[in-house]
């Protein structure tokens, strides 16, 4: 069996008194399309955080190809996140450098290449995400859409294997959403990356994620397939499938409870 | 990673043969070494990646200045023994239109 690439132990998590991730445990694959699907506030950005390192939990473990993420030296940690992409929800591209220069950014600061390599590699990665040519425009020209490839472009600029990815179609129309899921098909495809997308759009799911990761409240609600979810009989599961609001569910009994309660 | 990076002359002609992972920090290597067969203005050089295990974007950038720089002093530059992920490398960034690709340095001689 093929050991995973990223493991999660018992992974737990606050921010001042409130407990964010109660005791996660998961693992991902290699080259799988592994999705953190949840409500807004249920911790599934928090949970991408800790594996980037960005965030230290309170307990458990994480272990990117087998290192302790948790415990790792700062070198340990530094090569493992020079082979990791985060694409990040707003794109987070510098605004005051072009297109270009955002892409090529990473590998000036983290590889010993020429700017005339660098040059011609930035080049390519924008060839890959549909963006030949732009690589002078600043972000503010760009559409939402390119701003997202040209993010997409930035965080395989280092050709990471694993890619991550926090909500890559927020704020898109269904379309362009559309366009950026199947662009990260592609790339995962082509480069044989392991990606770790957070979203709570449905839609996504359906067209990208091999297993998903269900969360609910700090804790998962759901672990399987996309078969497997579709399968699932767990009302909650039911709801996030069908996009049904909260209110469908409301037990009449229990919010007479909750008004009444002293 | 270290490559190994060896250069066979023959009259006028190069094979510059690489061993091992061309990646962000191996790459600079082959870089170098192409830098100066072009100085010698060698043609055709032909790189031979027979026993290149893996090869990253700054791998194949780093051959498009070498085909670049041959092309200034009207040489060229041949890629022999691509292995198969090495060549999806290529395919992906449509440079198997750029280069002259060949199965083996026989094949390239005699082109």
């Amino acid at each position: 069996m093929t050991e995973p690439i990223i493991t999660v132990r018992d992974l737990h998590t606050s921010y001042g008194h409130r407990k964010i991730l109660k005791g996660i445990t998961l693992d991902i694959y290699p080259r799988e399309t592994f999705v953190i699907l949840g409500r807004s506030g249920c911790g599934k950005s928090t949970l991408l955080r800790h594996l980037v390192g960005l965030n230290k939990p309170d307990k458990g473990q994480i272990l990117i190809k087998g290192i302790d993420m948790v415990t790792a030296s700062e070198e340990e940690q530094n090569a493992l996140l020079r082979k990791m992409g985060l694409l990040f929800q707003n794109g987070a591209l510098f605004n005051s450098m072009t297109v270009g220069e955002n892409v090529a950014l990473p590998l000036m600061e983290h590889t010993p290449q020429e700017s005339s390599t660098i040059r011609i590699m930035t080049r390519l990665k924008l060839g890959l995400v549909g963006l030949s040519g732009f690589e002078n425009f600043m972000p503010s020209q760009l559409s939402g859409g390119m701003k997202k490839r040209a993010a997409l472009a930035r965080a395989i600029t280092m050709d990471p294997d694993i890619l991550l990815c926090d909500e890559p179609s927020a704020g898109l129309d269904p379309i362009v959403a559309a366009g950026i899921d199947q662009l990260i098909l592609k790339l995962k495809t082509a480069l044989r990356m392991t990606i770790v997308v957070v979203t709570h759009e449905m839609a996504s799911v359906f067209m990208i994620a091999d297993r998903i990761c269900l969360l609910h409240d700090g804790e998962i609600k759901f672990l399987g397939t996309q078969a497997e979810m579709r399968q699932s009989k767990d009302p909650y599961v039911l709801q996030f499938i069908e996009r049904r609001a909260d209110d469908e569910n409301l037990d009449p009994d229990q919010y007479l409870q909750d008004l009444m309660a002293e | 990673m270290s490559l190994d990076i060896s250069v066979i002359n023959d009259q006028g002609s190069a094979q510059l043969r690489i061993v091992g992972e061309v990646d962000m920090y191996s790459s600079t290597q082959v870089r170098r070494a192409l830098l100066e067969l072009v100085k010698q203005k060698q043609s055709p050089v032909i790189v031979d990646l027979n026993e290149v295990s893996y090869m990253d974007s700054s791998g194949v950038a780093t051959l498009i200045e070498g085909l670049q720089m041959c092309g200034e002093y009207g040489g060229t530059l041949l890629i022999v023994g691509l292995r198969d992920n090495v060549r999806e490398v290529f395919e992906l960034t449509r440079l198997d239109k750029i280069f002259k690709i060949y199965q083996n340095i026989e094949a390239a001689m005699a082109r």
